[in-house]
């Protein structure tokens, strides 16, 4: 019966966007519809063969649902590759302005790219890599299978649909400019509709947990969730100009608007990459140093801490601005607060390891999540130092920023998610090992080695160009023109272009590793029932 | 909109609100560092390590619960 329904949704969805494809009124929305009628005619047969065939039996509560956490493993292994290409491209683009190639105009130069790259990776790599790690932890800390059946195979398809519509949209000029909220308004639309379920499917798997306590993890998981939902409705209030196009009006305007945007933006980075984030560190380090967190009760102040104050720290984003000082100065303060319990989910992280710190030598993958929750130190000092008004005026604008960006990024986030795609490809595909300790260890320092070159580059070319910009004569004329920092800058992008080179080539070699692993590497059941056979004999 | 509304929720926000707020977050201390909480952080702190094949089934865990 509810197959009758879904055919009704999908046959009537498949002609309103052939419709809208033909009144588009520009070229993004118009790919958009005809990229939305393939997916919802495809569904259409898909749906139609499955009707009125006899029903599988009905999938006992015995088991984990870990389908779809093997997707999403995938997607964020392939995602990866995707948005780090793109960044070391746009990085290529900007030491060598030849990149922005003449017959790609408009498609393919650093403006149109520089989206795709930082939603590729923040949302494309993180995004499937928080979906599918939340799936995997919620599962085994609540000993409840998924709730709501395929539910949560919605989530993961919707969601990468999701990420298509935004990657082609960036492409072919629909955005909203707004910073990491560049969706237009019915992506906007489709999103809030897949995170509901994915906070639904969430949400019924604690609830119906066999284990009484909700574990940390959960906790961490939970607020991201819930946040991410309310900074995206609050921050994609907009009017459309047209049903037919992809253009649309901001309902706020001027400061507020600015406000709320960077209210958005920066609880992108402490929900998104750090509180999901969190979640994943708190299951998966003592996962693999299997040993029980340092300390429990600090992980329980360390979520309030943070979610308390994380939340008022998006003004710093705008110092020297129409903000008024007071909303500026709640901002900077409540960043620098910020510090303590950021360190002190660090500290709970590191001395996890206590007593087991010989694992570091021994177990590549440790040192990946370690190197990890280091950078995550590194990166929430540095952040806090930054958005001090004073230091903010000669950092602002600068490479500077961009490279505190990557130290979190590609340190804490990245390297966490390798961590935890080494730790769960094993387990899902049923092998005993990775297919190659050794290929890891390339990986960890290629990575790593790649971070500092981007980072370091990136502080001499921030502080360098914040300095030339504020250089005044005798006379109190500026002594420097903006060309004269742009080309001061060429050695520092080559090196940060090859900082990228470097942490791609290591991802790259993580994606062999993981193939090789459900390839080759042995299976558990062999080894398994071997152990069995020998007490038998 | 109502400047007055503004007015009253700007007040609100920097005084009742901000004290709920705190002394929430001071029984979230309190709480996690009560006596006696150290039993049962020790054993949440190990759920990562029970259940990690298969869920707890529906008929064997509801009688284990009481």
């Amino acid at each position: 019966m509810i197959n009758y329904l879904k055919l009704i949704l999908l046959g009537v969805v498949a002609i309103f966007s052939l419709i809208a494809a033909n009144y588009a009124r520009d070229a993004a929305y118009m790919v958009h519809a005809i990229i939305i009628f393939l997916v919802t005619a495809g569904l259409f047969l898909w749906t139609l063969r499955q009707t009125d065939e006899p029903v599988p039996a009905k999938v006992l509560e015995t088991s984990y649902l870990d389908g779809v956490v093997r997707y999403g493993v995938i997607a964020t292994a392939f995602w990866g590759v995707v948005g780090f290409a793109a960044g070391t491209f746009i990085a290529a683009q900007l030491a060598f302005p030849v990149l922005n190639f003449d017959w790609a105009q408009g498609y393919m130069n650093f403006g149109r790219l520089r989206p795709l790259h930082t939603s590729a990776v923040i949302f494309a790599f993180g995004g499937n890599a928080l979906i599918a790690t939340s799936f995997y932890v919620v599962q085994r800390t609540s000993a409840a299978r998924l709730w709501g059946g395929n539910l949560a195979w919605f989530v993961f398809w919707g969601y990468n649909l999701f990420i298509v519509l935004a990657a082609t949209g960036y492409l072919l000029g629909g955005t909203q400019s707004k910073e990491y909220a560049e969706p237009e308004w019915y992506v906007d639309l489709w999103l809030t509709i897949v995170w509901l379920a994915y906070l639904a499917v969430f949400v019924g798997t604690i609830v119906k947990r066999k284990e009484p306590h909700i574990y940390v993890a959960n906790w961490f998981y939970l607020s991201f969730i819930i946040t991410v939902a309310m900074l995206h409705v609050f921050n994609n209030l907009s009017i459309p100009v047209s049903i037919w196009g992809s253009k649309s009006v901001q309902v706020f305007s001027g400061v507020q608007d600015a406000m709320t945007q960077w209210w958005y933006g920066h609880n992108a980075v402490g929900f998104f990459l750090t509180a999901g984030f969190l979640g994943m560190m708190y299951y998966f380090v003592p996962k693999q140093a299997e040993r029980p967190v340092f300390s429990y009760k600090l992980s329980i102040v360390h979520f309030w801490a943070l979610i308390f104050i994380y939340i008022w720290a998006g003004p710093h984003h705008l110092h020297y601005t129409a903000l008024p000082d007071w909303a500026s100065t709640l901002g900077m303060v409540f960043s620098i607060v910020l510090w303590m319990p950021s360190w002190g989910g660090m500290i709970n992280g590191l001395m996890t390891l206590s007593g087991a710190w010989d694992k570091l030598r021994t177990d590549p993958i440790m040192r990946m999540l370690v190197i990890s929750v280091g950078f995550y130190g590194m990166s929430t000092f540095e952040g806090p130092m930054m958005s001090i008004r004073a230091v903010n005026s000669l950092s602002h604008y600068t490479d500077w920023t961009i490279g505190h960006v990557h130290s979190g990024a590609l340190g804490w986030n990245g390297m966490i998610t390798f961590g935890a795609l080494y730790f769960l490809t094993p387990k899902l595909w049923n092998r005993e090992r990775l297919y190659s300790l050794s290929l890891v260890s390339w990986h960890f320092w290629l990575a790593t080695i790649g971070i500092v070159l981007y980072a370091a580059s990136m502080w001499v070319t921030g502080i360098m160009e914040g300095l030339m910009w504020r250089e005044v004569d005798a006379n109190g004329f500026l002594v420097n023109s903006f060309a004269d920092t742009v080309s001061a800058k060429f050695p520092m992008y080559v090196v940060r272009a090859l900082g990228g080179g470097l942490y791609i080539t290591g991802s790259i070699i993580m994606c062999y590793n993981l193939w090789m692993t459900v390839k080759r590497a042995p299976a558990v059941e062999a080894s398994a029932a071997a152990a069995h056979a020998t007490p038998a004999e | 909109m109502d400047p007055e509304l503004y007015n009253t929720l700007r007040h609100f926000a920097d005084s009742w609100g901000l004290l709920a707020m705190f002394v929430f977050f001071l029984g979230v201390i309190v709480w996690a560092l009560r006596p006696g909480s150290r039993k049962t952080h020790e054993d949440v702190a190990n759920i990562p390590f029970r259940n990690e094949d298969k869920p707890i089934a529906p008929h064997k865990a509801d009688p284990a619960q009481d």
